[in-house]
């Protein structure tokens, strides 16, 4: 059989650094193979070279056996490739079915929403074709992505880490589609740093670590461990076994209340939270259930909320997040670019933009935030070339690394953290992880937020599930299983539950 | 068919075409110059040389470009610092007049007796004139969520109006044989010379300590930072904790001020009463060249240069080689077109392909 897609020593070098190093892959007809590899191994720019968003400097690439050059993402869809990525490429200010549009050729908006609609019903993509995409959390949105690939038919379909921001049920039924689509003689490329998915889905894996590729194995003959192996090159960090000490109330939330302002996007109905020092709250749930307005009401983005938050004995729920940051609470936002650091700017700049104490007396001390970013690279083990590297030039799992770092080695007395290992690789997840069991360990308070369900239950004390505004009571880990809470997600959560 | 060159998204901005690109502008702007010039039946060279480097044969001529540059630097370093925090001042024009209102009006205060003290007064008035014209854009965007772009804009032709009536009106001169303009200023009100034999004034000067200022306040300072961060990434200021609105009101006064300085400089320097056409659109040229100059206050002084070379330069093509003089504007419009079509190419890479036939 010619194979659907085949790669034969492809290159592709970004200045000093060999992104792909001759690398040499075939995806059958109706395969579904894995590309997997730590952050920076080179799985994106292999795909965006397949996908024609990158040139690759040398080597060939054949479609159903005959050699292709893909100039350009509109060469590649017409040559049957389709690619969700893993940072989003949406206009926010179009709606979900223009934005649609914008990829296929001419048709009526009345007729793309039904078929949108039509295909949303079919793999349970549940979106809303008129809502704006401004409108939208990263969850839907990643939907949206999905949804606009499989639009236009694809021969090969390109996931970048499309699992992340789904439900455990939703993972299954998606599941269950790349499986249908593989039977249809589809072929699907799948980057996931998940390796529980990549062996429950995919028929090959191929490995890659610092540009080349290093195995390519049958996945269903592997174990977790061996790809884990593969991938590092070395045994995985293991966690640190934790023991949970309960302390004091530092951050208390009373009656938080944002449906009176109406252009808010999520509205939060009446929560109340109590964390305590020394103690990791997790909080599940879909993205777009009030995450987003929970974290930003907590760390004081936003002020217009009523109800009461209590930090350290003081009300703060009208403090700007300086004040805030001067009474311990730190925050990590869940996107990075553009949210956590800004892109455009050094990770020397990027220092200063919490640091409130580099900005004081009306000059920026760029000294001391070079120095700082020096440190950071060093201690929290950022890839980079140095602290006058722009944010935009790191990955995505060592700009969290960065970001992360900034906000730990400031020692926060209370850590809010909106997905802290979303698109990050196994090991600097570990490490990340590791970072935030020992700041609970020195009495920091954490809230965590996450849809990753497993770093839920392996850091969380107490475990909350968030469904359209509003919080489940609260679980040890150990006292529930995972099935249930993902019928929580649904906010199906009973009323009455033995309070902890 | 097709197009044979095509526009392909380069993976990393490239970093040399931030500079490159201005310059490439310059020179397409200069070939299109030419071009034109031949087609008005001119001699091309001679057309350029006339327009470009007669006025900068002399002495004279040198002093009447730093003259001409003087209200383009205070004006686009302001913009400057409200374009890197994503305000869309636009009305830079209409500061530069209510600040040449302002500061006319003080400079018209002025008796034979009176000190040269009166000339701080007249740049802080002016000062404020511009700043307040400025803060009425701010006060409805900050209050109201008003269009910035479209209010600074609509503030021109009022402070245009608001010129002509007191012209006509209160300010006329009583023995201007009705020409709309005011009396002329006493000497005392007026700008000092800095180069004797020529009309070059200490606003030179004091537009090279605003471009000076404004380059520490963006590279040092916190504030700078703080616009700057503002512009490229508004989520990342609201979780430092920057205040946008704070930011609003920092970069439109501060513009404002910076516009309005250098109406009330022109009003008492080189023109030396106030006249309906006090400024041949110096606060919309800034604009460009805020853009040429890469929003940074050393491309800006160079970039005003240029602009300014083109002001003369138009002056020179009309009085010698009988070409209307809005050659200046079509030169400006040239430049502009050719930056923005130029910038493109930082964020894509023309690709040539064989042409496509299109199957009917």
């Amino acid at each position: 059989m010619t194979p659907r897609l085949a790669l034969q020593g492809v290159t592709k070098r970004f200045g000093e650094t060999i992104a792909n190093d001759a690398i040499s892959l075939e995806v059958m007809p109706g395969e579904i193979v894995a590309v997997l590899g730590e952050n920076g191994a080179g799985k994106s720019t292999l795909m965006k070279v397949v996908y024609g968003v990158v040139r690759p400097d040398a080597g060939h690439i054949f479609i159903d056996g005959r050699e292709v050059h893909i100039d350009s993402p509109a060469r590649a869809r017409a040559l049957g490739v389709s690619m969700v990525f893993q940072h989003f490429v949406l206009f926010d200010s179009l709606t979900l079915a223009e934005n649609v549009a914008l990829g296929l050729p001419p048709e009526p908006l009345s007729t793309l929403s039904a078929r949108l609609l039509e295909l949303a019903r079919r793999y349970d993509l549940d979106v809303d074709p008129a809502k704006r995409v401004h409108d939208l959390s990263v969850g839907e949105r990643q939907r949206v992505e999905i949804l606009r690939a499989l639009m236009t038919s694809p021969r090969l379909l390109i996931l970048d880490e499309p699992t992340s921001v789904l439900k455990p049920q939703a993972i299954d039924r998606l599941f269950d589609t790349l499986e249908q689509l593989a039977v249809d003689g589809v072929s699907v490329l799948f980057i996931s740093h998940k390796l529980d998915e990549i062996r429950r889905v995919t028929h090959r894996c191929a490995v890659l670590r610092g540009g080349r590729l290093v195995a390519t194995v049958d996945t269903r003959r592997q174990t977790e461990a061996t790809l884990a192996r593969l991938m590092i090159g070395a045994d995985p960090p293991t966690i640190a076994a934790h023991d949970s000490p309960s302390g004091d109330v530092v951050l208390a939330v009373r009656g938080l209340d944002t449906t009176h302002a109406a252009e808010r996007r999520q509205w939060l109905h009446g929560l109340g939270l109590d964390v305590c020092r020394g103690e990791i709250v997790g909080i599940a749930g879909v993205s777009g259930n009030g995450q987003a307005a929970l974290m930003a009401v907590l760390s004081g983005e936003w002020l217009d909320v009523r109800g009461s938050i209590c930090l350290f004995g003081s009300e703060v729920a009208h403090v700007s997040t300086p004040g805030r940051r001067a009474l311990g609470l730190r925050y990590i936002p869940e996107e990075r670019l553009g949210h956590g650091a800004v892109t455009e700017l050094s990770l020397q700049e990027n220092v200063v933009l919490t640091r409130d104490a580099l900005r004081a007396g009306g000059l920026v001390n760029f000294r001391r935030s070079r120095l700082l970013a020096e440190i950071l690279i060093e201690r929290f083990g950022v890839k980079t070339t140095g602290p006058g590297a722009a944010a935009a030039s790191l990955s995505g799992g060592n700009l969290q690394k960065f970001i992360v770092g900034r906000e730990i080695e400031a020692q926060p007395r209370v850590l809010l953290v909106n997905q802290p290992t979303w698109g990050v690789d196994v090991g600097a997840a570990v490490a990340i992880r590791n970072e935030l069991l020992a700041l609970r360990k020195a009495g920091c308070a954490i809230l965590i937020v996450s849809e990753d369900l497993d770093e839920l239950f392996e850091l969380s004390d107490r475990l909350f599930v968030m469904s359209k505004g509003r919080l489940s009571p609260g679980v040890r880990p150990g006292e529930i299983s995972v099935q249930d809470i993902g019928r929580w997600m649904s906010g199906l959560w009973p009323q009455q539950v033995v309070p902890v | 068919m097709k197009f044979a060159v095509a526009l392909a998204p380069r993976a990393e901005p490239a970093r040399t075409m931030q500079w490159t690109s201005p310059l490439l502008a310059i020179v397409l702007t200069l070939m299109a110059g030419a071009l034109l010039f031949a087609l008005m039946g001119q001699d091309p060279v001679q057309g350029l040389k006339v327009f470009l480097w007669e006025p900068l044969a002399t002495r004279r001529g040198w002093s009447e470009l730093g003259l001409k540059a003087t209200p383009l630097i205070l004006c686009a370093v302001g913009l400057a610092v409200c374009f890197r925090a994503n305000v869309w001042n636009i009305g830079a024009e209409g500061q530069l007049i209510a600040g040449a209102i302002a500061g006319g009006g003080v400079a018209l205060l002025a008796t034979r007796d009176s000190s040269r003290m009166i000339v701080p007064a007249i740049i802080l008035a002016a000062a404020c004139g511009g700043a307040v014209w400025a803060a009425i854009t701010a006060w409805l965007r900050d209050r109201f969520n008003a269009s910035e772009i479209l209010v600074s804009l609509m503030l021109v032709y009022v402070a245009q109006l608001l010129l002509a009536w007191l012209v006509q009106g209160a300010w006329k001169d009583p023995e201007g044989f009705g020409f709309p303009q005011s009396k002329l200023f006493e000497s005392a009100a007026r700008m000092p010379i800095m180069l004797a034999g020529t009309r070059l004034n200490i606003g030179f000067a004091l537009a090279f300590a605003a471009a000076g200022t404004l380059w520490l306040m963006l590279a040092k300072m916190a504030i700078g930072y703080q616009l700057k961060v503002a512009g490229l990434a508004p989520l990342a200021a609201r979780y430092a904790g920057f205040s946008e609105r704070r930011l609003l009101w920092f970069a439109l006064l501060v513009s404002g001020a910076l516009a309005g300085i250098a109406g009330g400089i022109e009003a008492t320097g080189p023109v030396g009463q106030l006249t309906p056409t006090i400024s041949p659109g110096y606060g919309f040229a800034a604009i460009i060249v805020a853009f040429v100059g890469r929003l940074h206050p050393v491309g800006i002084v160079f970039a005003s240069f240029l602009m300014a070379l083109f002001y003369i330069g138009g002056e020179l093509a009309q009085s010698r080689l009988g070409l209307p003089s809005a050659l200046t504007g079509v030169f400006q419009g040239l430049l502009l077109f050719f930056l923005l079509a130029c910038d493109t190419l930082i964020m894509y890479r023309p690709v040539w392909r064989k042409p496509v036939r299109v199957m009917p």
